[in-house]
């Protein structure tokens, strides 16, 4: 448990609870993490949910399998929440990151973010997902309708390019 | 003794999941992934730019390697 600087007990438990990041093979409650970061001083909450998609130009997306470098995604993960609680003290976050096969319209990411007022709310929440975008070791591979597997590459570059 | 790791994409590519090697230290990465494409052929298929990590933390392909240490070769992120 993390050194806790408010106070009674109960509020440090409160405080480690608040704070909870992991990797899941399970499905992301949004009551869960939202009951997580749940607290009386906390006047505003976000919660974003990052959804398996399949849209017109998708091709037909039954599923995501999503594979990770464990260690350091996890390490990554507290990395992030570490920032986040430095940057916004008062702020309370709970983060699931799923692994394996996530089905469309599933959720594959949960953060849930509560603060005293709702700009740092939406900051804590918006910084988490844009972090965990540009540094989680984390990979996918879509699984389509007609059977074919494809690995996903944000940004568009080449991921193969021909020997030396 | 440098301990690499391949993932993803880049597992199916070079056919496993990590190698041992055995090279002159100090090194960098870059140094690290050129040893690999020379011990393991079908590592020559990774690109020539690649993301990296060092003991769980991302790195630069200059950044030194020790004995001892694990190499991680990264595919574009994708989490999320």
């Amino acid at each position: 448990m993390r050194r806790c600087r408010t106070g009674t007990k109960w509020r440090c438990y409160l405080r480690w609870r608040a704070d909870s990041v992991s990797l899941t093979r399970e499905p992301i409650s949004p009551a869960a993490l939202l009951a997580e970061v749940a607290a009386p001083e906390c006047g505003g909450t976000c919660l974003f949910l990052g959804t398996v998609r399949d849209g017109p130009e998708d091709g037909g997306v039954t599923a995501i399998e999503y594979s990770a470098y464990d260690a350091m995604a996890a390490a990554e993960l507290d990395r992030i929440r570490a920032e986040a609680m430095k940057r916004w003290p008062q702020a309370r976050l709970a983060v699931r990151h799923r692994l394996g096969l996530v089905a469309t319209e599933e959720a594959s990411i949960g953060i849930a973010a509560a603060a005293p007022h709702r700009d740092d709310a939406f900051a804590v929440c918006r910084y988490v997902i844009e972090e965990v975008k540009r540094r989680l070791p984390v990979w996918k591979k879509e699984l389509r309708a007609d059977g074919t597997t494809l690995w996903v590459d944000p940004q568009g570059r080449p991921a193969v390019v021909g020997p030396e | 003794m440098v301990r690499v790791r391949f993932f993803a994409r880049y597992a199916e590519l070079v056919g496993r999941e990590e190698m041992e090697l055995e090279l002159p230290l100090p090194a960098t990465v870059a140094d690290v992934v050129r040893q690999a494409r020379r011990e393991l052929p079908a590592a020559r298929a990774l690109p020539e730019h690649l993301l990296a990590a060092v003991n769980l933390q991302h790195v630069r392909l200059d950044a030194a390697v020790q004995d001892g240490d694990e190499v991680a070769l990264l595919p574009p992120l994708a989490g999320g």
